[in-house]
């Protein structure tokens, strides 16, 4: 039988990837690819967890497409603000990005 | 249960199969020094997740994500690339230097260590039932338009305002015309 934490262990450990790709990355279009992974892993908790309940609603599996929807979105415009941003600074660097320190 | 009767079911075989290389994927989606591949390696981290959404009986999440990741999002980040001209070739300015690398790996096993311990202590080895068959997308559209219509609208608004907020921010501003 397959056990439910093997599916949340792997959600787990995709989500810490992708922390660790957000803190680390200074291409703002990598660090944008950081959050989209970890946001498949909240995707693969909830369909797991709709398995798990037998939920007859469906409930996991329409938050997850809810989740896909909002993540296509949040590239859209966040690819637009970077776009603005290399328009304005010549550069996607994150680290650069410091007018709103202290 | 053992892992020694963990691994005698071939369902579980097949869930290494598609989970270890999701992983090392999105590894290599964090640590790649090539941006474009980075982007690419993103390709097969989200295959992956789709192939284990077909796994678990979810057939219209999981072709959604082959549909919506794979086919538009990707091209949006390899689009962002080319016009932000990053380096198609090898390069260090993608990452931080390791001095700031170590105390984010460190966080990140953390938050694993802190996650797996909360859920190996609180679900132990519960089972999954392996779905008979794969969910129908037809009851997944009538639980939509039942229980879930007014957040599915308020969805399709907040996706109204990304395409309206994405116009207005990327387009040029032309120079107000002096009459």
């Amino acid at each position: 039988m397959m056990t439910i934490i093997q599916w949340i262990l792997l959600g787990a450990a995709l989500f810490s990837v992708g922390l660790y790709g957000v803190l680390t990355r200074r291409n703002a279009v990598l660090v944008l690819a950081s959050v989209e992974i970890m946001l498949a892993a909240v995707n693969i908790n909830l369909v797991a967890f709709d398995t798990y309940l037998s939920d007859p609603a469906y409930t996991g599996q329409i938050f997850a497409l809810f989740v896909i929807a909002l993540a296509a979105a949040e590239v859209g415009v966040g690819i637009a603000i970077i776009l603005m941003i290399f328009r304005n600074r010549h550069s996607v660097d994150v680290d650069e990005l410091d007018l709103m320190r202290y | 249960m053992t892992i020694g009767d963990w691994l005698t079911e071939s369902a579980n075989w097949a869930f290494l199969f598609l989970a270890i290389p999701t992983f090392v994927a999105s590894v290599m989606v964090v640590s790649s020094r090539n941006v474009v591949r980075a982007v690419l390696y993103l390709v097969i981290a989200l295959g992956g997740s789709a192939a284990l959404f077909l796994m678990l009986g979810a057939e219209f999440v999981g072709w959604t994500v082959v549909l919506v990741y794979i086919g538009a999002v990707i091209i949006l980040f390899l689009i962002g690339i080319m016009i932000t001209r990053a380096p198609l070739t090898k390069s260090v300015d993608l990452s931080h230097p390791i001095s700031a690398k170590a105390p984010a790996a460190l966080l990140s096993v953390l938050l694993f260590g802190v996650v797996a311990w909360a859920v190996v202590e609180s679900f132990g080895l519960e089972t999954i039932p392996l779905p008979e068959e794969a969910t129908r997308t037809g009851e997944i559209g009538l639980s939509i338009f039942t229980s879930w219509v007014i957040p599915f609208e308020v969805v399709s608004f907040v996706l109204l305002a990304a395409l309206i907020g994405g116009i207005v921010l990327a387009r040029k501003d032309e120079p107000a015309e002096v009459p």
